[in-house]
């Protein structure tokens, strides 16, 4: 028997069967009067979640409504030239440790993942959970130089810069950030400039907009006059969302709405955002399967160079080619193919093998199909 | 990956640390870049750090949403 919702579950009307059913039939309805299907796109793996754990996906598809995953996972955007300069930097020199968050160890690349790297003498690789874990290993690891390997973005983005302030403050020298810092709007942008990619709306990140605000996505209502709704994470939520978008569309009248109030300010947060912009200066990153996008990513300022990892410790962060492995994890970033599209998916690469960082992230879209929608029916 | 559960604040120590309840489960949690938080509040902690306070205001608005939809639209 199905458990009962304790009371003191504060989102239980999120989640509850009739408050879906009511929104859900009339996404339907409102669908069914604009006489063609929607394609809109998640941008957050943790939407990406959502839709597939509740089983929202095959009954929005019902509804007119197809939901298309975006770039929002840190994990899977984030380059293997990273990944590959940390395993030769941990496997050549001595006494250092890199603190990252699980999923980065898994990456699989060229020369193997941080999981399956073996260090060089007196070197260590460290899972943390929050960035103030990789501050205290530098607190307690005085004979070692402490990589922080962090990669996230706006919501991430403040908590880890957070570390390098502390450190300085508390004169911890041997600490250092490897920054993969990556800047939400910018995809946005990039993937709509391309056109390479259908999309009639978005459903903006819920945390990512906690930290940034409503202003950040404007230009997608302003210049590509597409609609948009920022919604949370409970499948309610989501719903609320679309259904935004699709009266955006009925009216006319596209726009930034806000459907998760209860925790996104309009302004956002301004004390994150306030040491962002403090420490961080924007540069031309590079994405995997997006390519280079103008003023993405975030880098220390020249006045925090001594944290910065790649200007004081051997690491060749140099954007290369990777040989093709067949993954189409590029592609699946940018909506253009989804997850069952790729000839690995299932068979190849799985959960446990993984061939691509979409199928190691919690918010990777492959990992999430397979996990709670194709998998089974696969094997 | 985004954790949408509020917490609520039931301790807040020096240097801007404190505990944040999770239904029975408590968590450490930094409040340096959400400054005003008192004991009591709702909190989004992501990756150990509080990013934005609860407003149970919205909150219940969003529920009233929620229950006139059902009134215009009843389950069957």
């Amino acid at each position: 028997m199905r458990p009962k919702t304790s009371s003191r579950d504060p989102l239980a009307h999120w989640r509850s069967a009739n408050t879906i059913k009511v929104l859900l039939k009339t996404i339907a309805e409102e669908t069914k009067n604009l006489g063609k299907p929607l394609r809109l796109m998640e941008i957050c793996g943790t939407h990406t979640m959502t839709l597939h754990r509740s089983g929202l996906k095959p009954w929005l598809q019902e509804a007119g409504i197809e939901m298309v995953s975006g770039p929002g996972c840190p994990v899977c955007i984030t380059p293997d030239f990273y990944h590959e300069a940390i395993i030769d930097l941990v496997t050549s020199g001595e006494n250092i440790l890199v603190a990252t968050f699980g999923d980065m160890t898994r990456v699989p690349t060229r020369k193997g993942s941080l999981q399956t790297t073996v260090p060089a003498s007196g070197s260590q690789i460290k899972i943390v959970y929050s960035p103030e874990e990789a501050l205290e290993l530098a607190r307690q690891n005085f004979d070692k130089r402490v990589i922080f390997f962090g990669a996230g973005f706006e919501t991430t983005i403040p908590s880890i810069v957070y570390t390098v302030k502390k450190a300085s403050q508390q004169n911890l020298e041997a600490f250092f950030l490897l920054a993969a810092l990556w800047l939400i709007p910018p995809a946005i942008e990039a993937i709509l400039s391309s056109g390479e990619v259908a999309i009639d709306g978005f459903i903006y990140p819920g945390h990512v907009s906690a930290v940034i605000g409503e202003r950040a996505y404007a230009f997608v209502a302003e210049k590509y006059h597409l609609p948009g709704a920022i919604a949370g994470f409970e499948p309610a939520d989501i719903l609320l969302g679309i259904m935004s978008v699709v009266r955006q569309i009925k009216q006319g009248k596209p726009r930034v709405a806000n459907e998760y109030r209860r925790v996104v300010k309009a302004e956002g947060n301004p004390q994150a955002l306030a040491l962002m912009a403090e420490m961080l200066e924007p540069f031309d990153a590079d994405w995997r399967g997006l390519g280079t996008i103008p003023a993405s990513g975030l880098r220390l300022k020249p006045e925090w160079a001594d944290f910065e990892a790649s200007k004081n410790l051997n690491l060749a962060l140099k954007p290369q080619k990777t040989l093709s492995s067949g993954c189409r994890c590029g592609e699946v970033l940018k909506g253009l193919v989804g997850p069952r599209d790729c000839p690995l998916f299932g068979q190849a690469c799985v959960p446990d093998s993984p061939r691509g960082p979409c199928m190691v992230s919690y918010e990777g879209a492959c990992l999430i199909e397979y996990k709670y929608s194709a998998g089974a029916k696969k094997k | 990956m985004c954790l949408a559960v509020p917490g609520k604040v039931i301790s807040l120590e020096k240097d801007g640390v404190g505990q944040v309840d999770y239904m029975g489960t408590t968590v450490v949690a930094n409040f340096s870049l959400l400054p005003g938080i008192k004991t009591g509040d709702w909190v989004i902690i992501h990756a150990g750090f509080a990013i934005s306070k609860l407003d149970r205001k919205e909150a219940r608005k969003t529920l009233k949403l929620f229950q006139e939809l059902e009134k215009l639209n009843p389950s069957e």
